[in-house]
């Protein structure tokens, strides 16, 4: 197989929604075929560049774009092609950064403490990662002191915090207002979850806050170009 | 398609909900045969009577010198015989073979259409209206005009309903009023508009018994070669209580002979015409069916019938028909189950209520008949497309609103669909995300595929203005402007050619 039918195989596996052999793929007859994860590994071996399989991703993420936005394909659908997208970069990502190429940029996420859940959490971080931002995720649970020594260590572009329950919404106010004194130029930090609100996030001075998934992607795609 | 072979749409199966027991079942049996053995039914039709004398029914002189009539009393064996020889399955053609329908009473699967015959055709048109106290608040909502019922209404609900997804039949559903439509040419006209109109298949009453030949001919032109015709019968041959009208009996007959597909239906009113409780009403709209179909099966054995009984209560304040209520679903449900009982194939309604425009209380009354009607097994549920005001009122907006109803109906009687290969996948697939990401999301798109996932509600609103009503009339005008599929040009003319009465419109 040239390098080229590698890439467009690869390409259609991620349109496709389809991460590896033991999966059925979107329309449920891929199941025993080669997956991304598969594909990706047989272009590494041919030594296909991570910058030009990163391209590859894009397109593919683009394509999957406009199936959503037809209503052929529905966030769940999104969801499988991103993720298939974010185990392919957690592969290629140490030979990416060996070779300079920069992602959209970086983002971490955490559930704040006091809060178990990370459903939402995890859609985000999922998309994220498909759309080409570096993720890191800290779980859930995660303590102000926590949040902010990863801050200085990752060295994020964006912080993403996810409240379920009214009762964290407290924990979060306090945790944006540790991380506004730290005073990280350009750092930009993103809120969501059922109980919050622009209302919430204006308050906490949280610099945006995001519904659901697709706004959040939507928002981090207009602050990243205007960055 | 199913073992029968028969191309068919496929309908909606569900597992029966049982609201008599088994043993208030055989008692209401027991007690409409006893009526019938021991009341009796009034019969004004002198070809009736002798068709139900000549197959062994008791039957005496009962009228006086202004009006003929006879009392006519079934042995119950006589009762049983006629019953076991009507046809367990059904067949009502459509002009497109996909859409046929195939009624069998040993299987609850059930279909959703029109019904009635509204003399008020109700057109709406969105308008917008701004808040006095503040010029920027605007709400969008429908302004109404009632027109008396025509050949153009009848043409746009019956091109309508081709378009509406749930609807699977046609029952004319526009009480025709144009000036050049008389007693004699209803029938054709009734017909060959639906027929045209929609490849659905079509149901229609019989307004002159003399029509019947023309309405045949009719529909074997347009049905050409396929092996069922599209159209079938309702005839309402007993005015309750028990008293079997001359006119209507004779149509029975005439149908009967011909084989055509028929609804041998009763509406009678707890309350005023019937008994208000469940097993009174019951018990005679049960016994009015029974005489009905037996003299079907008299005039011509085997003569395929839906049991068609549309129970109804009366309203305590005017004693006018009222469906919003329990009781109209407790009747349809119990009359269901009778059906069953007598492996009849089973026409019931649901859909109906009291509120005269669409809006929050029509759809509150219909969903709970489309719900219970449906989960009781009923094959062929009428009424339950755009009725409003009982049955006084169609409105097209209304059946858009009620198709999305329906859909809804639909998922949430959809019986549990998994054996022990979809259990052990559903254990790997557990495993595996809880091993993995611990998202379920790639399971979702089988799911889809086994069509187990349900669908959100058709008109889902956007921000906090209740946009169902905008919504639907936007569906509806996108229907009423879709294509029709209309007949072959050959095949109108030769209609116009062979068929006297119609009204070119």
């Amino acid at each position: 197989m040239s390098k080229d039918e590698l890439l467009a195989k690869l390409e259609h596996s991620i349109v496709m929604g389809h991460l590896d052999a033991d999966d059925e793929g979107f329309d449920g007859t891929m199941e025993g075929t080669p997956g991304t994860l598969e594909l990706l590994e047989e272009a590494l071996k041919a030594e296909i560049e991570p910058g030009v399989l990163v391209e590859s991703f894009r397109v593919a993420m683009g394509k999957v774009g406009q199936l959503f936005e037809a209503e052929e394909y529905n966030l769940a659908d999104m969801l499988a092609s991103a993720e298939c997208v974010g185990k392919a970069m957690e592969i290629i990502g140490p030979a990416l950064q060996a070779v300079s190429h920069s992602t959209k940029g970086k983002f971490l996420i955490a559930t704040v403490e006091g809060d178990l859940h990370d459903i939402g959490k995890n859609i985000v971080a999922t998309m994220l990662k498909g759309a080409g931002y570096q993720v890191k995720d800290l779980g859930i649970d995660v303590p102000a002191a926590t949040i902010l020594q990863e801050i200085r260590a990752y060295k994020p572009d964006y912080v993403g915090l996810s409240a379920l329950l009214t009762s964290t919404m407290v924990e979060m106010e306090h945790v944006v207002r540790l991380i506004k004194e730290e005073n990280i130029p350009g750092l930009k930090v993103f809120i969501g979850g059922a109980p919050t609100s622009q209302e919430f996030a204006d308050k906490i001075g949280a610099d945006y806050y995001c519904r659901d998934v697709r706004e959040a992607l939507d928002k981090l795609e207009e602050v990243s170009k205007v960055s | 398609m199913e073992k029968t072979g028969i191309q068919h749409k496929k309908a909606l199966p569900v597992r029966p909900v049982e609201r008599l027991t088994p043993e208030q079942t055989r008692a209401i049996d027991g007690a409409s045969k006893k009526l019938l053995a021991e009341t009796g039914l009034c019969c004004a039709g002198a070809k009736a009577a002798g068709v139900y004398h000549a197959a062994g029914c008791r039957v005496e002189e009962a009228g006086d010198d202004k009006q003929k009539m006879w009392k006519v009393y079934f042995p119950e064996r006589l009762l049983q015989k006629a019953l076991s020889g009507v046809p367990s399955t059904v067949v009502l053609g459509a002009r497109d073979p996909r859409h046929t329908l195939l009624l069998q009473a040993d299987l609850p699967h059930v279909y959703f259409g029109t019904g009635a015959e509204a003399n008020i055709y109700l057109r709406s048109r969105m308008d917008k209206f701004v808040s006095t106290a503040d010029a920027d608040r605007v709400l969008h909502h429908p302004v109404y005009q009632e027109e008396p019922g025509s050949l153009a209404a009848l043409a746009d609900a019956a091109r309508l309903v081709e378009q509406l997804e749930h609807a699977d039949f046609f029952i004319r559903n526009v009480n025709i009023q144009d000036p050049e439509i008389n007693k004699a040419n209803k029938d054709v006209n009734v017909f060959f508009t639906s027929l045209c109109h929609t490849t659905k298949h079509v149901q229609g009453g019989l307004s002159e018994l003399e029509a019947l030949p023309a309405v045949i001919s009719l529909a074997r032109i347009i049905a050409e070669e396929q092996p069922y015709l599209p159209f079938s019968f309702i005839v309402c041959p007993v005015r309750s209580p028990l008293f079997m009208v001359s006119d209507s009996s004779e149509k029975v007959l005439a149908i009967a002979r011909e084989k055509i597909p028929m609804v041998i239906s009763t509406s009678p009113q707890g309350g005023v015409t019937a008994p208000i409780q469940e097993e009174g009403i019951t018990i005679q709209t049960n016994a009015e069916i029974l005489a009905g179909i037996a003299l079907a099966q008299f005039a011509n054995p085997g003569a395929p019938v839906l049991y068609g009984a549309v129970p109804v209560r009366a309203r305590l304040d005017t004693l006018e028909d009222c469906y919003g209520t329990a009781e109209f679903s407790h009747y349809a449900m119990a009359c269901v189950q009778l059906a069953r009982f007598y492996g009849i194939p089973c026409y019931a309604s649901a859909g109906v209520g009291d509120a005269n425009r669409p809006g929050i209380q029509a759809t509150v009354e219909k969903m709970f008949s489309y719900k219970e009607v449906a989960a009781a097994g009923a094959h062929y549920i009428h009424y339950a497309f755009g009725l409003l005001d009982g049955t006084n009122i169609f409105s097209p907006l209304q059946a858009v609103l009620d198709n999305a109803s329906i859909a809804l109906v639909k998922e949430l009687l959809r019986a549990p669909d998994f054996d022990r290969e979809e259990i052990a996948a559903a254990v790997r697939e557990i495993d595996k995300n809880v091993k993995g990401s611990g998202m379920f999301i790639r399971g979702i798109r089988r799911q889809l595929r086994r069509k187990v996932v349900s669908s959100t509600y058709e008109f889902s609103s956007d921000g906090e203005e209740d946009q169902v009503l905008l919504r639907a009339q936007a569906k509806l005008e996108h229907c009423l402007a879709a294509e029709t599929k209309a007949l072959p040009a050959d095949t109108i003319s030769r209609v116009f050619k062979e068929i006297p009465g119609l009204v070119s419109k």
